[in-house]
């Protein structure tokens, strides 16, 4: 548990010291709530799903710039062999970057609280599918990410492993958009297959197993995958 | 501390280790030696954990390093060979950072990190950032973060490369105190840095053990003859001297150290790399009567390591690959690097 922290702080502290996370954060902050309040004044009509209904497209751009380098540049810097070579398990090291990924994602997360705490001001604000809505875009959030730092893993180069994440999170998080172009048969496979749809179906507020289990099996996929990927090399 | 037993590594057809055993003591730093794609890095890569072997097994303190990796990690400092350090951070906060990741406890770790800071003299830039320091204060930030958990086992890949000559005197000094009671392994292609530290020295060669055994052995082990000094007056010039000692029969190389301005005329020094003892001096000598010159001096000089190195080492690997189909490069050199040929040998054999 300590190695792990002792990973995650590094993490935390790379991203502190890069511009990435500030751009992440703030872009992501500008994005929704510009668009939120964009769409609200067009409907005159306020309320918190049209915000969560956002974020699935912004994590779409916006985590692989978060997931790019966290093995990129420490095989491009030559410290992956440093991490390898501590006393500690391969898992503690995906485990530690991964986890200061989400950390960032909570931390733009939490910033778009702004939006649901005013219309609770104004208003009636059920606070229920609000907090269902933000845990649901913490996973999706966290599935990306997790994709993305696996993806990172397989490269050098931060900017190959950014267009791979953004690729692999279009289809998770964009492939429904064209599921209505395609034949019914497709279309069920797509909506079972796609990030968004299960985190719409948790953000209104049913809390449904197989929307959890989704993320959840992504989530450790990838990570397994991302540990697999290190022991490969070994060989 | 250090064990390994008939260690092997390939890649595909490509072996980069082949039966390598060899064991380093505690209070003992082991000279590890070898041209570039010998099978050196690969070797300690196996011994930190960072890469599996093929066959054969290494442990560290009692630890395996594939069954208990983290018991056998946890024993080892390792300096890699490119030192990788974090750029974006201080010297500090880089210690900082592997004595947690090694499990210095909290209440020691700021001590740890200040004793490492002293002994790399590191002082005067612990609070840069890495990024702005230059290759030598990077290299020893480096050695810094494989000593910050004091550990019994230190495996030092190039450890003074990009120093200066001051550098390495001081990372000597300070590595040959710490090898009190530790096991240490040096590598390095500056064999005088192995002459003054190591005790014992492990030549490998196409990621063979060609030799074992301390400095002064190993000068003794070369079947050839010692190298001969040899001085010759009355000759018209230099070019001449050097042709006609290096076409005498048995022998292998001809390094000219110059003319010295004697009471009448020049004098031209070689050194002479025989074949054989006794013969190729005599033939010296009759040569030298034959073209009508004076041979001042002939002595026989003690072999370096360096004629040692050369030795082992001057097929580049042609011996020890007998699989041609598995070695598309004409050298045979196995598990190269960089791909860069041993200069000495080719102008070895271009002078035979």
């Amino acid at each position: 548990m300590t190695r792990t922290l002792a990973i995650f702080k590094k993490e935390l502290w790379g991203y502190i010291n890069s511009p990435i996370a500030y751009i992440f954060v703030i872009v992501f902050l500008l994005m929704t709530t510009s668009f939120y309040f964009l769409y609200a004044f067009l409907d005159a009509y306020a309320s918190v799903s049209s915000l969560l209904n956002l974020f699935p497209r912004w994590f779409v751009l916006l985590v692989p710039a978060l997931s790019m380098r966290l093995w990129a540049e420490e095989r491009k810097l030559g410290t992956e062999e440093l991490l390898l070579t501590l006393p500690v398990r391969s898992y503690h090291l995906v485990l530690g970057k991964f986890l200061a990924g989400v950390a960032l994602i909570a931390l733009a997360l939490a910033g778009t609280l702004t939006v649901p705490i005013t219309i609770g001001m104004l208003g009636n604000l059920d606070v229920g599918p609000v907090v269902l809505g933000y845990l649901g875009a913490l996973l999706m959030g966290a599935s990306y990410l997790a994709l993305g730092q696996f993806l990172s893993s397989l490269t050098t180069n931060q900017v190959l492993a950014f267009i791979l994440a953004l690729v692999g999170c279009s289809i998770l998080g964009l492939l429904w958009l064209i599921s209505p172009l395609v034949p019914e048969l497709l279309q069920r496979w797509i909506e079972s297959i796609s990030a968004a749809n299960h985190f719409y179906s948790i953000a209104m507020g049913q809390i449904d197993s197989r929307d959890l289990i989704y993320f959840a099996s992504l989530i450790v996929f990838f990570l397994y995958a991302n540990i697999a990927a290190l022991e490969v090399r070994k060989w | 501390m250090i064990s390994v037993a008939r260690l092997s590594k390939s890649y595909g057809s490509v072996h980069a280790v082949r039966d390598l055993s060899f064991e380093v003591r505690s209070g003992e730093v082991l000279g590890f030696l070898g041209p570039n794609g010998a099978g050196k890095s690969t070797t300690m890569r196996i011994l930190t954990g960072y890469l599996n072997p093929s066959s054969g097994a290494a442990s560290v303190a009692g630890h395996d390093v594939v069954d208990e990796p983290l018991a056998a990690r946890s024993c080892i400092g390792y300096l890699p060979e490119h030192t990788p350090v974090y750029t974006d951070m201080t010297v500090r906060e880089y210690l900082r950072f592997v004595a947690e990741a090694r499990g210095v406890p909290r209440r020691d770790r700021k001590r740890a990190v200040a004793a490492a800071i002293v002994d790399c003299g590191l002082d005067n830039v612990a609070g840069r950032l890495i990024g702005h320091l230059s290759k030598g204060y990077r290299q020893r930030t480096c050695l810094a973060q494989s000593l910050v958990h004091r550990p019994p086992v230190l495996i030092l890949d190039e450890p003074t490369s990009g120093l200066d000559p001051n550098q390495i005197v001081e990372i000597r000094g300070l590595v040959s105190e710490l090898a009190k009671d530790r096991a240490i392994i040096w590598s390095t292609h500056i064999l005088g840095e192995v002459e003054a530290l190591c005790e014992r020295v492990l030549i490998i060669n196409a990621g063979r053990a060609v030799a074992l055994g301390s400095p002064d052995e190993l000068k003794r082990s070369i079947p050839d003859a010692r190298p001969l000094r040899i001085s010759i007056a009355g000759a018209p010039d230099e070019n001449a001297v050097a042709q006609r000692v290096a076409a005498i029969p048995g022998v292998r190389a001809v390094d000219r150290l110059g003319p010295v301005q004697t009471e009448d005329g020049l004098e031209y020094e070689l050194r002479v790399t025989p074949d054989d003892d006794v013969a190729v001096r005599d033939r010296i000598v009759e040569s030298t009567r034959d073209a009508g010159w004076r041979l001042r001096r002939l002595n026989a000089l003690d072999p370096t390591l360096e004629d040692v190195f050369r030795y082992l080492t001057r097929d580049g690997g042609k011996g020890a690959a007998p699989e041609p189909e598995s070695e598309p490069d004409p050298a045979g050199r196995v598990g190269a690097d960089d791909g860069s040929r041993d200069d000495d040998a080719s102008r070895e054999e271009g002078s035979r």
